[in-house]
């Protein structure tokens, strides 16, 4: 799986994300955590293998999300679907 | 090869046939447009920028913009689902952009990511090639709409009548008898 990583100064978070090349949302939330310095790491799903697929599927899944994007990730543990960001804002306590 | 004006052309034009608007974000909407364009370019039609297309035709038929899930989606959240197309009291700034609850149903939308493998580079458009198991799932039928007689051959029937509006319920399903002689 082909993992990128953003580097940021805020550090406190794991922050991950999964992620549509063409989606405008998916834009708006990386923008979000880059303006905010909130490292992340990201995979876009519609550029993985279909192998990958199934293990991101079954991921998103089994942490309770939805099949819909962006989906971010925190600590492994708390996952939030499309760009909210207030939700966003509270889970990082930024 | 698609441009970037052709698909906002197309979107303009759906917009005011359907009394919509368009995001009122220019960057936003360029983003959305952009990504339109990625979609036709390799699946060769406009999947919705902001879903999991497969790159089979028949899977993502009900996500290829405008999809089936606009008309409801807009008059109930002021915007579809990627938030291409918005009402007018969002385009005016009265009311703001939400993300937009996914209304297909879990069904569809986990089929998607169960096809032969084939690497993210792969994954482009089936038109014109032999069935997948998949799409062998997909059972399509008659439906005409009982207010116009508009008749569709599909999986599900629309949401709204493309022609006179009416809604998914006034649609039923043309079963044909054939009687042996």
């Amino acid at each position: 799986m082909k993992i990128e990583k953003v580097p940021g100064k805020n550090q406190k978070n794991k922050v991950f994300l999964y992620v549509l090349s063409t989606c405008a949302w998916c834009k708006m939330t990386k923008q979000f955590l880059k303006d905010n310095e909130i490292e992340f790491e990201y995979v876009e799903v519609d550029q993985s293998s279909d192998e990958d697929l199934e293990k991101i599927r079954e991921d998103i899944l089994s942490k309770g999300g939805s099949l819909s994007y962006p989906v971010v990730i925190v600590n492994n543990k708390t996952l939030i679907n499309g760009f909210r960001k207030d939700k966003i804002k509270e889970t990082l306590g930024i | 090869m698609t441009t970037l004006d052709k698909v906002r052309q197309r979107a303009e034009s759906d917009a005011r046939t359907y009394g919509y608007h368009l995001n009122p974000d220019p960057k936003f909407l360029q983003d959305l447009l952009e990504g339109l364009r990625k979609n036709e370019e390799r699946f060769g039609y406009p999947a919705c920028p902001c879903r999991f297309a497969s790159g089979n035709l028949e899977l993502d038929r009900d996500v290829i913009c405008p999809c089936d899930y606009r008309d409801p989606d807009v008059a109930e959240f002021g915007a579809c689902y990627c938030a291409l197309y918005v009402r007018r009291d969002v385009f005016e700034g009265k009311t703001p952009v939400q993300p937009v609850p996914e209304r297909r149903p879990l069904e569809k939308q986990t089929r998607t990511y169960a096809t032969t493998p084939t690497t993210g580079a792969e994954r482009k458009t089936e038109l014109g090639t032999t069935a997948t198991k998949e799409t062998s799932r997909i059972k399509k039928k008659l439906w005409y709409c009982k207010q116009c007689g508009y008749v569709v051959f599909r999986e599900d029937p629309p949401y709204v009548c493309p022609i006179c509006k009416a809604k998914r319920e006034m649609f039923a399903e043309i079963i044909i008898d054939v009687e042996e002689k």
